[in-house]
């Protein structure tokens, strides 16, 4: 019993990533048709971007001010303190701007997505689109997707441009270091093309797997109550792993 | 024209600021700033190690960003490096007698070529090569020469020997 139990879960588990990857290819067959759409895109912009600027902005300073604050630490140790401003700059952009922003997004609008989504399967409002030839994959899934690919990034500037906002303050106006140095220093190593480009390329990849993750899971809710809770967590646990596989991905890939 | 949805304009605004944002970053926390790639000639001179140095680098005169490094190629005849550097052309009155050497900014800092300035009348013009040049500092070279000489002699006190002097007995 145990073992085809087993056997069971894991197939399970296949089979739905097969059928996660199956979506990915519908919801990107149904991206042409959903341009006519675009009032609806540009309202997931909206929502899912714009309304999530605020939790956005305030981690992205936190983030930089406790960054800043814990390598002035370690780098006193060496004498290197000088060197904040680039280790801050370039922990932010190529690593902690794109993962924290996508984790934060994949728990704010992500879940929201999903709940959306799974309610409107449960009430049958998707069938009842199908029914008056509206087809819910460009009209629901295909803008919902598109607006986690543009709004990610986005948020991710923000992110890093608040996170360089607040070791600026940490570093420079509460623990003393010198203007100059802070900015030279960063100027002098951050490249555009090895590291901000490659943090935003990163974020684009996590926007549209959180964005995937949250239709799919919504898309396919078991239509109870108790079916959507589940999916919505799922949503939040199945974003959290990828993000960081797929980080620790690409990052071999780009070094 | 139907009235727009009020969320259109905090779209709009959403996507300008991450606009303004990515802006920010690549202006203000690169140095796609400082490349002026406006109106510049290229110098060029020779050394014996270059270190650390990378193209893009600075080039300095009493510590004024004057120009940077265009690229660094190793010259298979002399097996020297052959260091280009593009000059604002604000600055075309640099003595054809100066010296570039390559310092390092600050303990940890990346390396820069400084040029110090001679007193011939005659400017140099572009495309021209120095002719001093003092390679990269190496602390290699200096703990060998410290523990070979056994202490500090008054051996390399002017300021700028010429590049056809191989460095110090150190060099491996």
């Amino acid at each position: 019993m145990n073992a085809n139990l087993r056997r069971n879960w894991i197939l399970q588990g296949i089979a739905s990533v097969g059928d996660c990857g199956l979506f990915f290819v519908a919801v990107l067959g149904a991206l042409p048709k959903s341009v006519r759409y675009w009032r609806e895109t540009c309202r997931q912009v909206w929502f899912v971007g714009a309304m999530s600027l605020v939790i956005v902005m305030t981690c992205g300073l936190f983030v930089g001010m406790v960054l800043a604050l814990q390598l002035y630490y370690t780098l006193s140790i060496f004498g290197g303190t000088a060197a904040l401003g680039t280790v801050v700059a370039l922990s932010l952009f190529r690593e902690l701007g794109p993962v924290v922003t996508a984790l934060l997004v994949a728990g704010r609008a992500g879940t929201a997505v999903t709940a959306e989504i799974g309610l409107m399967r449960a009430t049958d409002q998707l069938d009842a689109m199908s029914m008056m030839a509206v087809d819910p994959l460009a009209y629901v899934a295909s803008p919902r997707f598109l607006a986690g690919v543009i709004a990610m990034p986005l948020l991710a500037c923000v992110f890093n441009a608040m996170g360089i906002f607040g070791g600026h303050l940490v570093g420079v106006t509460w623990l003393g270091l010198d203007n100059g140095t802070f900015w030279g220093n960063m100027t002098s190593t951050v490249s555009l093309q090895r590291d901000i480009l490659d943090g935003l390329y990163k974020s684009i990849v996590f926007g549209g797997v959180v964005s995937l993750i949250a239709v799919f899971q919504g898309y396919t809710a078991p239509p109870t109550s108790e079916g959507v809770a589940y999916s919505t967590t799922r949503t939040v646990v199945f974003s959290s792993i990828v993000i960081l596989a797929f980080d620790f991905v690409m990052t071999a890939f780009m070094t | 024209m139907n009235p727009r949805p009020s969320y259109a304009i905090g779209t709009g605004l959403f996507i300008l600021l991450g606009f303004a944002a990515l802006a920010y970053l690549a202006t203000q926390t690169t140095s796609v700033a400082n490349i002026r790639r406006g109106d510049s000639y290229t110098l060029k001179a020779r050394f014996q190690n270059i270190g650390q140095l990378k193209a893009r680098a600075p080039v300095k005169i009493a510590g004024v960003r004057i120009g940077d490094v265009q690229s660094i190629a190793l010259e298979p005849q002399r097996m020297d490096a052959l260091v280009t550097m593009s000059i604002d052309k604000q600055y075309n009155d640099i003595p054809d007698d100066s010296s570039a050497a390559i310092f390092t900014s600050g303990l940890l800092g990346d390396q820069y070529v400084g040029l110090e300035p001679g007193g011939s009348p005659t400017f140099l013009k572009n495309g021209d090569e120095m002719v001093l040049t003092q390679s990269a500092m190496s602390i290699e070279n200096l703990i060998g020469k410290f523990l070979v000489n056994g202490g500090p002699k008054s051996s390399s006190s002017s300021a700028a020997p010429a590049s056809s002097a191989p460095p110090p007995s150190g060099k491996p």
